[in-house]
């Protein structure tokens, strides 16, 4: 009898899952919560594959943003394969020319290569297209249509897909859902408190909760803290707070450009509004605020130092991380919308409610076609994002890997492994899950020489930030501008590409 | 006598000169005769199309090299005034002299990018301990958002991190300086102000215009600094003109118009400081 105790226990723990998982987790430890996950990628197919004497470069971002991620994934790929993989670190900013100044001399100094997502159409002639073992892979059935439009071009992928980024709303739940908060803010104000639905209802309440201590901390507390500082993805945030007003589901056909014409919607009214809201957010937003990068942003929303913020997933990931002070005290919600929405078409304001998700461009990663390791580079790829990786990527907020597959939208991950309240578990999966489903979303813009066009909106709205233009002033020199590297680049090499982005917005590919 | 085999001994010196100095130069005017971008990689003729965009629709430039000067001439002012009170004290018998020039000397040792996001965090609004230390006194300077206040920042973090080139710079002048003046001095009796005013600091002019005319090039590619601190903000209010070189070219990557913007510069300030050196000899050296 006992015997045949034993001969059941050890089957069990031969072949259940959990037996399986825990022989690599104990070799490796960042995935002690899930154990190895079986798949094309995982722990234990890596593990045969022999690499030794061959040599992975890869060009990353700086720790610890993506940064540590992949010098994390690259030792245990480097334990598992016997390859040598060496990892150099890069600031954002630095990414774009990091690669391209050798892709355009015809070298592969580096055979992957990390990026933003929007980088694709500058960098796709230099990259291999992903091999079809990888695309018909189980893992990558998974990735959200979202983001395998935002990986590929026109029915190509040439990133790896290893992050998925779209900004939302991040607030403080244990202030918005307090119900003498809510009769507090009632008595004062005349109005109700509540999730805002608008950018000016967003503002009300950042006015009302700025500059003094209503957690009771003994610090001051501030309304938002948002992305305004030049030239540090601020343009990404401008973008997010036009949506509402510029993105108008009745006229496809643009919210950047009018694809026909191609002349900039950007200082449209419904773009202007959106700049005056922003100017005016500069009052609410904590000391220094002007000059918050994404760093500081997390750091002041995760710290439980405002009320609220938007942007990438991170600020929400750092206030839900087992150290926050905030941890289970904050909720996902969509974008605030807006009460009208100007149409481009009739030139004038439609006086209803509007909201569109910003499915904004994110860390993106592709291997040199140059490369003479591209099939350890894919593997490498992979690799990261296979599932037990992948799920213990998501529950460190400084990593910057956000979801994108399918079955991250699964509140119960969230509720299991990383010991979120089940309520906010399921508001932020359904936050995510509803920007895929929704049929006005706005992707980032994809054309030839973006960071022109990026940087001009860096320059413009910052100068409006700083009160050396107006908002309508501002964004007239940036429409210029746009017109001008329109110009330059050519309308129908813009046009061209600018059709793919808009092919996705009106919900045609 | 055939002395035709002493150019064989020149070639060494000429190759390296022509590829470490004038190659550089003349492949950047042809990349500016170029419409080298992200779109467009390659050295195709577009003739003086990028330098007439710079000339007549790019007040950016212009607005940025202004602010250069001011920042450039307003910190070199400061660092040779500092410095030299700083070099004219250790330069006199006092206790520690040496570990005074020791520790004069460590700003610029540190690393400049390091050293600035350690400025940045100082006088970051709300977390930094600046404004900590100040609310006491009921102030809170905007130091990094107010486009006045964010171009003294930059010039206070300039001033500090490079004060010590000046510094070391001036102290070898005065070290090297002879002794019969001062002892003439001396003797005359005259007072530590005027021995300063009419024995130290004439005998120390060629040595200052050296050392200010190496700290205006040196300043005039103030770079780390901003991109660091302010990245060139509030709005373009502490923009220079290698900051806005560099966001053409590696961040738009537009190689084909930065590299105009850089030749227009280097023309503009082999000019400039041509003439800012001729000026300080007349003034300082009185020829």
């Amino acid at each position: 009898m006992k015997t045949c105790l034993t001969a059941i226990i050890s089957s069990l723990m031969i072949f259940s899952p959990m037996a399986y998982a825990d022989k690599w987790s104990d070799q490796f430890p960042h995935i002690k919560a899930t154990g190895d996950i079986p798949g094309d990628c995982s722990y234990e197919k890596m593990s045969k594959k022999n690499y030794k004497g061959k040599t992975l470069k890869i060009n990353t971002h700086a720790i610890p943003v993506m940064g540590e991620p992949t010098a994390l994934h690259a030792e245990q790929f480097e334990k598992l394969t016997g390859a040598k993989v060496e990892v150099t670190h890069t600031p954002a900013g630095d990414l774009y020319s990091k690669a391209m100044v050798p892709f355009q001399a015809g070298q592969a100094p580096y055979d992957v290569v990390f990026g933003f997502s929007n980088f694709i159409n500058d960098w796709k002639r230099y990259l291999a297209p992903v091999p079809k073992k990888y695309m018909n892979s189980p893992e990558m059935k998974d990735v959200t249509k979202s983001h395998m439009g935002v990986s590929s071009w026109d029915g190509t992928m040439y990133q790896y897909p290893v992050d998925g980024d779209r900004h939302y709303l991040k607030y403080r739940k244990d202030v918005i859902d307090n119900p003498e908060m809510q009769k507090k803010y009632k008595a004062d104000t005349g109005n109700e408190l509540r999730v805002p639905r608008t950018w000016k209802e967003y503002a009300q309440m950042a006015k009302y909760f700025n500059d003094w201590d209503w957690d009771g901390d003994g610090e001051k507390e501030y309304g938002s803290a948002e992305v305004m500082k030049k030239d540090d993805l601020m343009f990404a945030a401008f973008f997010s707070r036009s949506v509402a007003y510029a993105k108008n589901p009745r006229t496809p056909g643009g919210f950047f450009f009018d694809l026909e014409t191609m002349k900039p919607n950007i200082n449209n009214p419904g773009f202007v509004e959106a700049l005056t809201d922003w100017v005016e957010a500069t009052k609410y937003v904590p000391p220094g605020g002007t000059n918050f990068g994404l760093g500081d942003e997390i750091g002041s929303f995760g710290g439980g130092q405002t009320l609220f913020s938007f942007s990438w997933d991170d600020a929400f990931i750092a206030a839900m991380q087992d150290d926050s002070p905030i941890k289970n005290k904050v909720g996902a919600a969509p974008l605030p919308g807006a009460d009208k929405v100007w149409n481009r078409v009739s030139n004038s304001w439609e006086n209803q409610y509007n909201q569109a998700p910003y499915i904004v461009w994110g860390w993106a990663v592709g291997v040199a076609k140059k490369s003479k390791v591209k099939d350890m580079a894919f593997d490498y790829l992979c690799f990261f994002s296979n599932g037990a990786n992948h799920q213990a990527d998501l529950a460190i907020g400084r990593f910057g890997v956000n979801p994108f597959k399918n079955s991250d939208f699964d509140p119960n991950i969230y509720i299991n492994s990383m010991g979120w309240d089940p309520e906010i578990a399921n508001s932020y999966t359904q936050t995510l899950l509803d920007m895929e489903k929704s049929n006005n979303r706005v992707f980032p813009l994809r054309v030839p020489g973006v960071f022109e066009f990026t940087s001009a909106v860096a320059t413009g709205t910052s100068k409006a930030l700083a009160g050396q233009l107006s908002p309508q002033e501002a964004l007239d020199e940036v429409a210029k501008e746009w017109e001008a590297i329109v110009s330059r680049v050519g309308k129908k090499a813009v046009q061209d590409a600018y059709a793919v982005g808009v092919k996705m917005e009106d919900n045609k590919l | 006598m055939n002395f035709k085999h002493k150019y064989f001994f020149l070639f060494p010196g000429l190759f390296v000169l022509i590829g470490i100095l004038i190659f550089p130069i003349i492949f950047v005017v042809r990349l500016s005769l170029s419409g080298w971008n992200s779109y467009n990689p390659g050295l195709d003729y577009i003739g003086l199309e990028n330098y007439i965009r710079l000339f007549t629709d790019d007040p950016r430039f212009w607005e940025s090299f202004f602010r250069l000067s001011f920042l450039s001439v307003t910190t070199v002012i400061l660092q040779y005034v500092i410095g030299f009170a700083l070099a004219h004290m250790v330069w006199k018998d006092i206790k520690f002299k040496r570990f005074f020039r020791v520790l004069f000397l460590v700003p610029m040792m540190t690393t400049p990018v390091i050293m600035t996001v350690i400025w940045r965090t100082f006088f970051h609004e709300s977390l930094g301990p600046v404004n900590d230390l100040l609310s006491v006194f009921g102030v809170a300077p905007k130091w990094l958002t107010d486009p006045v206040i964010a171009k003294f920042t930059v010039i206070i973090v300039e001033v500090w991190q490079w004060t010590p080139f000046m510094f070391l710079l001036l102290l070898a002048g005065l070290l090297s300086l002879p002794k019969e003046p001062f002892l003439a001095a001396a003797i005359d009796g005259a007072s530590p102000v005027r021995k300063f005013i009419y024995v130290t600091f004439p005998l120390m002019a060629p040595i200052s215009i050296g050392a200010i005319i190496i700290r205006l090039i040196e300043a005039s590619k103030i770079m780390d600094t901003v991109y660091v601190l302010t990245s060139g903000g509030p709005g373009t209010s502490t923009e220079t003109s290698s900051f806005y070189i560099f966001i053409k070219g590696l961040r738009e990557f537009q190689m084909g118009y930065a590299a105009s913007m850089s030749f227009t510069y280097l023309i503009i300030m082999i000019i400039s400081l041509t003439i800012i050196a001729k000026v300080l000899t007349k003034v300082l050296l009185k020829e």
